[in-house]
């Protein structure tokens, strides 16, 4: 009888497999993003290599040294460790981050506007209490804008009665304030020493949400030509909740990594961080097969570096707020060996 | 990177596959990164260069604990291993940004400043 392995499942939670069927969950993973995607399977080497990762029985997988890449730590801090300044001096001092992010616990830039002076002044002892560069990190969220929380018409309402000019315009509206109050709120924070501007989860809302952290971007890189400027996406897919948004001339919706880097490049960004998000009843070995599968095409087109979201949910990592740190490794060890990707 | 327990997510990632920040050169790397937009490949030899190392010094914490204090570009400290004489976090970023000529924002004044 074949001996199993410990593994994980996209929840977290323990499930023994043997190395065969570690191989069939790695072999459909792929496959079903490759279908998906319309990209390329993983290859055999690549599908070698990830199944001596995770038929492993040791608790932790690592990069070989000297392969090792940067981190960009989004959301750092935790309650527990203090004021927010004072957990990102940890990270700097303890935790070996090679970035770090002041971020507020309402993590919509639409939210921050309200408070950003208090935010000026939190980065403001953030620069002079670190050495690490530092970024500022919020939601695109374009959803705030809809009623009853924001001004313009709830597309997610008018869309189910058919409502399509209504809720297309609604949302055309929305762009154009979202992109006002991230610009607004990523300056002053650059004003008050910032390093770089995080958007987080872009296209969490759709196209128009993507479609105004990208406008965003663009005003951002022409006002302060040396900011760096992070865009992390949701999701492998962009939503088409309106459907026909393009940004020069490239239609959003339907966009997966490869798409998604062009245009977030394009637009004056320096990190690019694709996502895939996690099926919870499917192995850790079947989701990273499947997000590598996604990623890897953008790897192709890249100008700038790739930082693959790989958080809770996301990039095979279980959708766990206390994910196994056997999982976590070889996640973060299979984005790296195999994408060669610039950071996570 | 993303969201997660301490322990969970930050941790494990950094010892994983992380730069080591501080302790060797990982933040220097992301400067270049973040603010040229530099891949992975470019930034490590630039790094190396200016640093006159080679690159696998880079993740090196020994290594690259020596090389920091001599150029003054702050490094981590403990209980029985201080450093008074250490430049401030602003100097050292000042530091940090003539040695890669990468402009800093936060080393420089704002308002009235400049990067």
């Amino acid at each position: 009888m074949e001996p199993t392995i410990i593994t994980r499942l996209g929840d977290g939670s323990a499930v023994r497999l043997t190395r065969d069927e570690i191989r069939r969950e790695l072999e459909e993973g792929t496959e079903t993003a490759a279908a998906r995607a319309k990209a390329p399977p993983l290859a055999a080497d690549e599908l070698e290599h990830l199944l001596d990762i995770f038929a492993s029985p040791s608790r932790f997988s690592a990069v070989d040294i000297g392969d090792e890449v940067v981190l960009s730590f989004d959301g750092s801090g935790t309650p527990q460790q203090g004021s927010r300044v004072n957990a990102l001096l940890q990270y700097e001092q303890c935790l070996a981050a090679d970035t770090c992010e002041l971020y507020h616990i309402d993590y919509s830039y639409k939210a921050v506007k309200t408070i950003v002076v208090a935010e000026q002044q939190a980065m403001k002892e953030a620069r002079e209490r670190l050495t690490i560069p530092v970024h500022y990190g919020a939601q695109p969220d374009l959803g705030r804008y809809s009623a009853p929380d924001g001004p313009c018409g709830n597309w997610s309402e008018l869309l189910p009665a058919m409502r399509i000019d209504e809720a297309r315009a609604a949302q055309e509206e929305a762009v154009e304030l979202a992109v006002a109050d991230m610009v607004y709120v990523a300056g002053e924070l650059w004003e008050a020493g910032a390093d770089g501007i995080n958007f987080d989860t872009a296209g969490a809302g759709g196209d128009a949400d993507f479609l105004a952290t990208l406008l965003a971007v663009e005003r951002l890189r022409a006002a302060y030509p040396d900011m760096g400027i992070m865009v992390g996406m949701s999701g492998e897919m962009v939503l088409g909740t309106h459907g026909q948004l393009e940004y020069q001339g490239v239609r959003l919706a339907g966009l997966k990594p490869a798409g998604q880097c062009e245009v977030v490049q394009r637009a004056g960004a320096t990190i690019f961080g694709p996502a895939v998000n996690v099926s919870t009843s499917r192995t850790v070995a079947w989701n990273v097969a499947r997000a590598l599968t996604f990623m890897k095409p953008c790897m192709a087109v890249a100008g700038i570096p790739v930082h693959a979201n790989v958080g809770m949910g996301v990039g095979g990592v279980p959708m766990n707020a206390f994910a196994p740190v056997d999982a976590v490794s070889r996640c973060s060890r299979a984005c790296v060996d195999v994408l060669k990707l610039d950071g996570l | 990177m993303g969201s997660g327990d301490t322990f969970g997510m930050p941790v494990a990632h950094a010892v994983a596959s992380g730069m080591n920040g501080l302790r060797a050169a990982g933040d220097l790397v992301a400067r270049l990164e973040m603010t040229k937009g530099m891949r992975l490949a470019e930034a490590k030899r630039t790094v190396a260069d200016a640093l006159g190392v080679g690159e696998a010094d880079l993740s090196d914490p020994l290594v690259m604990h020596e090389v920091r204090g001599q150029l003054r570009l702050g490094r981590v400290f403990e209980a029985e291993t201080t450093y008074p004489n250490d430049p401030s976090p602003q100097e050292a970023k000042a530091n940090i940004g003539a040695l890669l000529a990468v402009p800093v924002n936060g080393a420089a004044a704002r308002r009235g400043g400049g990067a």
